[in-house]
């Protein structure tokens, strides 16, 4: 008896624990929200009107606009282009041998250790070697190099889940190399490559620390016009954005989380 | 094997793309290289000649606590990220309430997708002078003067916790996930209490799982650069923010260029260290 009162008393401190580490992870963004809606142009709290001017100001700011359409461009780009170079890199991986296999593992992982400052700076110096300047083309491949580590990952793990026999029969009942990947492995793979596009998306539109370091004024992204805000300005108006951000990425994760499984695309479902 | 698969098909197809990339990334890397060893033309993006003065030149105080705080800081980051996400991980991988995991799992997750921007700023809403948790203590009559957490070590190193706790939890709910119950179940069933059965099975058991969040946090904090920058206001100096000064404010490339690699040989020293003196821990977990 004393015993199950013991596991209870154990239980509810536990649930206790989780409720208020899950309390300091919400907080800034309850207190941001609570920011965004403040009237007066300095932050004070409690708020003493309620007003929405913040949110006008943030969709009407020049820098938010055009940052906000490079970020699009960008995430386009170098997620789409993460996902085909990854896919193929993953599969060369996980199936063949092949000369510098190991090394060229090691460097495309790299960035998930090397600073994204230090890729930052590397990138801009190269740029700068070659006059390429501050351009798309060297945005998009660094976003490539950061977010590219995600996609192998993800697309690996899926290929582990694959039942290999199922192409080995379809080769053997005389399906050509092309038709086994685009009829079996592909197919097969589909979930996986969703999910590796979209965290590589998602992180690629989030990207901060190398894209300051490779961006210039006409190409800066939305995260990298918001650093510049808040360096500059001390109003709520990018305290507007931050709601905005937080809606909508929590609306995208609850999305992905009923249609996906998220626990199954972050691998934390309990096996058994 | 058969044959198709000896013959490796579209093999060039799947890596020379990728082959691309790693030369670009051996690139950049190289040019950090080139220009750490090469001496400072003032107001110029060009170089001297060859010199080791760049390495030299980061004996100087300033440089050396960066680097000694920014070890502190990401050590206790790891660490806090550690204790406050075990106790979510474990909760999300083993609440029977699909609900309850649903809403854990968006909860401890959607940070990890707001960029670091996004919730630095959002923490300075919350530690502020007039912020949130000062305004809230003085109307209660707690304190007369706002306590300092802005521009300290303590509110970076809160605002960081907050920023890699979504990896760590990820990385420990993997590793709990993939743990069979039966080992715990058997060790119930044997008689030891909740508490001893996740002492000497789970948690032994989920250690791989421990290590690698410990050093991935630690490298996340390492490269983070907007949280220590706005958070701790030039207050707090660490190789992220020096590196930034030197490369981006006053264009000195070769310095920022060796800081950038002492930095580097600096992260990868003390993953390292970390990771061998946690072998032990790492093997308890071995099946």
């Amino acid at each position: 008896m004393g015993r199950r009162l013991s596991t209870r008393l154990l239980r509810v401190s536990g649930r206790l624990l989780v409720g208020l580490i899950l309390a300091f992870i919400v907080l800034p963004a309850v207190v941001v929200t609570i920011a965004a809606f403040n009237e007066r142009a300095i932050l004070s709290f409690p708020p003493t009107g309620y007003s929405t001017r913040w949110f006008t100001r943030a969709l009407t700011y020049r820098d938010f606009q055009t940052g906000l359409w490079n970020s699009l461009v960008v995430t386009a780009w170098s997620s789409t282009l993460a996902l085909l170079v990854g896919t193929g890199f993953a599969i060369a991986l996980k199936r063949y041998a092949f000369r510098f296999k190991g090394t060229l593992e090691g460097v495309l992982l790299s960035p998930l250790i090397v600073p994204h400052f230090t890729i930052g700076l590397g990138l801009l110096m190269l740029a700068t070697g070659i006059a390429a300047g501050q351009g798309f083309p060297v945005l998009v491949l660094t976003h490539v190099i950061v977010v590219l580590p995600f996609v192998i990952r993800s697309v690996f793990i899926s290929l582990q889940n694959i039942d290999g026999r199922l192409e080995l029969a379809a080769a053997s009942l005389g399906a050509r190399p092309g038709a086994v990947l685009a009829t079996i492995t592909l197919p097969l793979l589909a979930p996986g490559l969703v999910s590796g596009w979209l965290f590589a998306a998602i992180l690629s539109f989030n990207e901060f620390t190398a894209s300051l370091f490779v961006t210039s004024q006409a190409t800066q992204t939305l995260p990298v016009a918001m650093y510049g805000y808040v360096r500059e300005f001390a109003d709520p108006t990018l305290a507007a954005v931050s709601v905005i951000y937080i809606a909508v990425t929590a609306a995208l994760l609850t999305f992905a989380n009923m249609v996906l499984g998220l626990g199954r695309v972050l691998n934390v479902e309990q096996s058994r | 094997m058969t044959p198709a698969i000896r013959r490796r098909p579209f093999l060039p197809l799947f890596v020379v793309p990728a082959a691309l990339v790693a030369i670009a990334i051996t690139a950049g890397l190289a040019a950090i290289l080139r220009f750490s060893l090469h001496a400072y033309v003032p107001g110029s993006l060009d170089v001297g000649g060859f010199t080791l003065d760049n390495f030299a030149d980061l004996a100087r105080p300033i440089v050396l606590r960066a680097m000694r705080d920014t070890v502190l800081i990401c050590f206790e980051t790891a660490l806090a990220t550690l204790i406050l996400g075990y106790p979510v991980a474990y909760a999300l991988v083993r609440t029977r309430s699909a609900l309850l995991k649903s809403v854990i799992l968006v909860t401890a997750v959607t940070p990890l997708f707001l960029g670091e921007v996004v919730r630095t700023y959002a923490w300075t809403v919350v530690l502020g002078n007039s912020g949130f948790i000062n305004a809230t203590l003085r109307q209660f009559g707690l304190i007369d003067r706002p306590i300092q957490f802005m521009f300290t070590e303590f509110g970076v190193v809160v605002a960081l916790v907050h920023v890699t706790l979504p990896v760590m939890v990820i990385m420990l709910a993997a590793a709990l996930a993939h743990i069979d119950r039966d080992y715990e179940k058997a060790a119930q069933s044997l008689g030891a209490g909740p508490v001893r059965a996740f002492l000497t099975v789970t948690l032994p058991l989920s250690m791989p799982g421990v290590v690698a969040g410990f050093t991935t946090a630690f490298a996340w904090t390492f490269s983070a650069f907007a949280t220590p920058q706005v958070i701790g206001g030039g207050k707090v100096g660490v190789v992220s923010t020096l590196v930034y000064q030197l490369g981006l404010s006053s264009f000195n490339f070769p310095v920022a260029a060796s800081l950038s690699l002492a930095g580097l040989g600096l992260a990868l020293g003390t993953m390292w260290a970390v990771r061998r003196a946690a072998r032990p821990l790492e093997a308890m977990g071995g099946h």
